[in-house]
């Protein structure tokens, strides 16, 4: 049984089928429900980055008309934050400040212009202490983590010896490379709407994972996971920062138990610069040895980042260095330093976004000092296997990325002099690096359920964080199931739906993607069982593999008069619907391969040698993805991973204030991000590639590879055009006069 | 910089002299000083407690409040009327996510009291559509993929048709100009600068 290819909806360029929902502001995100007797909270954050509160006065807020409560670590039912796993979260448990923005109470009110007053009254005096704030001053406290780093993989890694590999060398490169604090920012701010019903507790929150978020809050509360639902079906952003349960959902179901009423808080932009995690400063030592050739004989990526005093998360910038280049000397190192700022968090391909900037200039700087084209000095250590696990790759196209990406840029022109290439006064530079990033797959599982009247409902927890997953979803149902996607009801974001993964790690589509896809093609057999063994079908007697499936028919291959809709079989036994679940979960195809997307960012910048003004103007990004399921949101989220990237090259930098560790950039303002006038045309460029191994649906996540390389693209362009290398993010122009 | 000063101007002019009295007369308030602020017109009562009635013509529907002065646009549409459309990003004229349109001319509705619109026509992204008939550029936005997560999107859609009636964008360097008070961390800027060109040059083919 096939549904025939030449009708696949998976791959077609589809609008999203959220799209009318979003563009007429019906789709409702998770601050946007109207719950009956919703009352509002907003939290109170600290003003100092370490001491104990002395005071705290809330009888002034209290006065305000509409206040329903205060509550802070006097009044605050106990609760244990570190229950759960995840995130360990300060819950006005104590009179503990341990950063600046630390939530310390919580103020309910009737209206959210209540709340907002009452909350500026509360007085609070601490008693402050000296906060560690700055990585420089204490890189001799940095320690090895206790914890791994993603694929559950050590911190450190050694294959041969760099010392052995840089004596060799003929060149060397090394180099320290630094980037900031960023914060996520995604649109919509961190929400969450708390309704009890007797001792069950509803959520709507703005979650990456809403079964993560169901067992934290479950734990941390001391409930039963089973009497906790959480409900995502809009999330207006998240890279990252949604990924954990923080404290404010927390406090949220904390509060509305207090006030007996549902509560419905929403972080202010301001307020999600400290407790809502963000891509933590590091500083990174990268050794490069070569001989004349451009072979690398040596290569080391040592990396110290920061966390909090009491909670760690480890940006993991060392773990691309192990797998992309063929080398036979390849030490990695991750250390970290704790800092008296919020706990640090995954942010758009954590590790390999800040790492690839590191890693990749330092191979531009390798090409120069060599004087080889910095394509050519990648192809000449292509690795043809993954020298770390020492297994084939399921599918790489890396090669084609650099050769196609290449070709539409128009590469071959280039003259590499730095300052060679003008227009006019302004200078122009050419750049280019590696992007990758892993194959991700979690279990996952789904329900697929054929009704009489023809058309199809799929459930399946998950999220759609803007990356297309209901759209995707629908596609892969639609062939599964062999019916139009208009016929098609996929639905998710809710913990009353089958378990799925947190959309991180570019995972969803891999891991619900092979879910759904599973359970469709039950449902799909289930229901052709019945005909094939029906005496009143036209279809009896037939095998499985004679029929196709389409439109919502099946028909005999051979003899397409012999036709049946779903409908009518579904009717002649008397069913109103037909259902299949499956449990998708990875196999062992991590045992024999190694998985990732490969990609090569091209870019051209323009820099007014007066201003020192960098403006992107061109870009070109190739990439081998595996099979695409749907080319025109796969085309947006490939922008959307460039367009961050070019945030993090030339903007975005949490500024923290050196004393109190306030954040001083704390607003849309003052934090910089890319607006329209800052991106130009964007060039995606996908490289065919059919992966048989990574998993039954064939793709590789598409969500973060944008990112990867893009800085490094970015400063190596800024190289070519002004001969000043740039090793310190934000690469902003007082770095170039 | 430039790009601080793009950011701000979508909001300047939305900042009137009502709104910095009533504002100042607030954060006084909450800061707990106890200057009294002299409103600049005699019905806005000075405490920011007390209730008003206000009147509001949102997407051709007439809108009775009772309201605190203080509240703003975007607030009144968001959690008194249920008009979820318009989104909160920032609460500062910085991102342009609640970008509504006031007489045709596109504001953002998390700078400006609500009570300063009395008999204005507002429209909202819930406005926009006709029956189950996009507006073109709703149309447009969905062709071209211009939004992912979709929370910038009402804010980005209602801010080109302001801009569309502005009669000020000739390029697509105009259009990119001219969307930068509307930040989309998803980054659809290539295909929201799609979708608005593809607008901008039917209307010009149907006046020719
Ligand atoms: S500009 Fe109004 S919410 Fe951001
Ligand atoms: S679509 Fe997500 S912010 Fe614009």
């Amino acid at each position: 049984m096939n549904s025939s290819d030449m009708k696949s909806v998976v791959g077609k360029p589809l609008n999203r089928v959220d799209g009318h929902a979003k563009v007429t502001g019906a789709a409702r995100y998770s601050a946007e429900f109207p719950v009956a007797k919703l009352v509002h909270g907003v939290t109170i954050q600290s003003t100092i980055a370490s001491g104990k509160i002395a005071q705290i006065d809330t009888r002034a807020a209290e006065r305000v008309p509409g206040v329903l409560l205060v509550m802070t670590h006097l009044n605050a039912p106990k609760v244990s934050g570190e229950a759960g796993g995840d995130r360990k979260l300060p819950l006005l448990q104590d009179n503990q400040v341990r950063y600046s923005g630390q939530h310390i109470g919580v103020v309910v009110a009737d209206t959210f212009e209540h709340a907002m007053q009452a909350a500026a009254l509360v007085n609070i005096r601490y008693d402050e202490e000296q906060p560690a704030l700055h990585l420089k001053e204490h890189l001799d406290q940095a320690y090895v983590p206790q914890g791994k780093i993603p694929r559950d993989q050590p911190p450190d890694s050694a294959h041969g010896s760099v010392e052995q590999g840089l004596a060799t060398a003929a060149v060397k490169v090394e180099q320290t490379y630094t980037t900031p604090i960023e914060n996520h920012n995604p649109m919509e701010p961190h929400a969450t709407t708390a309704v009890w019903q007797g001792d069950r507790l509803l959520l709507y929150d703005a979650t990456q994972g809403v079964f993560g978020a169901k067992k934290k809050v479950a734990a941390v509360l001391g409930m039963p996971p089973e009497n906790v639902r959480i409900m995502s079906y809009f999330v207006g952003g998240g890279f990252g920062c949604k990924g954990s349960t923080w404290a404010h959902v927390v406090l949220t179901a904390m509060a509305a138990r207090q006030v007996n009423r549902p509560v419905k808080l929403v972080l202010g932009r301001m307020q999600m610069f400290g407790p809502v995690g963000f891509r933590p400063e590091t500083m990174q030592q990268v050794s490069l040895g070569a001989t004349r050739e451009g072979n690398l004989t040596a290569l080391r990526h040592a990396g110290t980042s920061i966390t909090s005093t009491f909670d760690e998360f480890i940006e993991p910038v060392a773990k691309t260095a192990r797998m992309i280049y063929a080398c036979p000397h390849i030490e990695t190192s991750h250390r970290l330093v704790r800092l008296n700022v919020g706990t640090p968090t995954y942010m758009r391909a954590p590790g390999e976004a800040s790492g690839s900037f590191a890693l990749e200039s330092a191979m531009d700087e390798l090409a120069y000092a060599l004087k080889i084209d910095p394509i050519e000095l990648r192809l000449r250590n292509y690795a043809e296997f993954d020298p770390d696990k020492k297994l084939p790759w399921s599918s790489k196209s890396l090669r084609e990325c650099y050769q196609q990406g290449a070709a539409r840029f128009g590469w071959q022109k280039r003259n590499p002099t730095p300052r060679s290439m003008r227009d006019g006064n302004t200078l122009i530079g050419w750049g280019m690096a590696t992007a990758t990033y892993p194959t991700n797959r979690s279990p996952a599982s789904a329900i697929a359920q054929i009704k009489a009247d023809g058309t199809a409902v799929v459930r399946s927890g998950s999220q759609d964080i803007g990356t297309g997953t209901y759209t995707v979803m629908t596609q892969i149902a639609a062939d599964a199931l062999g019916l139009p996607a208009e016929q098609i009801q996929f639905e998710l974001g809710d913990t009353n739906l089958p378990e799925t993964p947190v959309s991180g790690g570019s995972q969803t589509a891999a891991s619900v993607g092979s879910a759904v896809h599973l359970a469709g093609t039950e449902a799909r057999s289930k229901l052709l069982q019945l005909a094939l063994m029906d005496q009143a079908s036209p279809l009896y007697g037939a095998t499985a593999e004679d029929v196709i499936a389409q439109n919502g028919r099946f028909l005999l291959k051979n003899k397409a008069a012999n036709a049946e809709t779903y409908g009518a079989i579904l009717s002649r036994h008397g069913l109103k619907t037909i259902e299949a679940r499956a449990d998708a979960k990875p196999g062992e195809e991590k045992d024999k391969y190694s998985m990732h997307s490969f990609g090569a960012q091209f870019v051209e910048v323009r820099v007014n040698p007066d201003s020192g003004e960098v403006r992107v103007s061109r870009w070109v990004g190739a990439f081998g993805v595996g099979r695409l399921l749907n080319a025109k949101t796969a085309n947006s989220q490939l922008i959307g991973g460039i367009v961050y990237g070019i945030g993090m090259a030339l903007m975005e930098h949490t500024v923290m204030d050196p004393n109190r560790g306030r954040v001083v950039n704390a607003d849309l303002a003052e934090y910089h991000v890319p607006v329209n006038a800052d991106v130009p045309s964007i060039d995606v460029i996908f490289v065919d590639e059919q992966d048989p191994h990574v998993n039954p649906i064939g793709v590789k996540g598409i969500g973060e590879i944008g990112i990867t390389g893009s800085a490094a693209a970015i400063a190596n362009a800024v190289y070519h055009a002004t001969g000043q290398r740039v090793r310190d993010l934000p690469l902003t122009l007082d770095k170039l006069l | 910089m430039r790009l601080r000063f793009r950011r701000r101007r979508l909001g300047q002019f939305a900042i009137a002299g009502t709104v910095g009295a009533v504002l100042a007369g607030f954060t006084k308030q909450a800061m707990g000083q106890s200057t009294p602020q002299t409103p600049s017109k005699p019905e806005v009562p000075a405490d920011p407690n007390s209730y008003v009635d206000v009147e509001l013509q949102i997407n051709g529907k007439e809108q009775m409040l009772k309201i605190e002065p203080r509240v703003t646009l975007l607030d009144v549409l968001r959690e008194r009327l249920d008009l979820t459309g318009t989104k909160k990003g920032c609460d500062h004229g910085q991102c342009g996510a609640c970008t509504v349109l006031v007489n045709g001319r596109r504001i953002n509705s998390c700078l400006t009291f609500a009570i300063m619109h009395r008999g204005a026509e507002i429209t909202t992204i819930e406005g926009l559509a006709k029956g189950n008939t996009l507006h073109p550029m709703q149309a447009a936005f969905v062709a071209h993929d211009a939004f992912q997560c979709g929370y910038c999107t009402p804010g980005q859609i209602c801010s080109a048709v302001g801009l569309v009636n502005e009669g000020h964008a000739q390029s697509d360097a105009d259009i990119r100009e001219l969307m930068s008070g509307n930040i989309c961390r998803c980054g659809a800027y290539p295909n929201i600068v799609t979708a608005v060109r593809e607008v901008l040059e039917g209307k010009k083919n149907a006046a020719v």
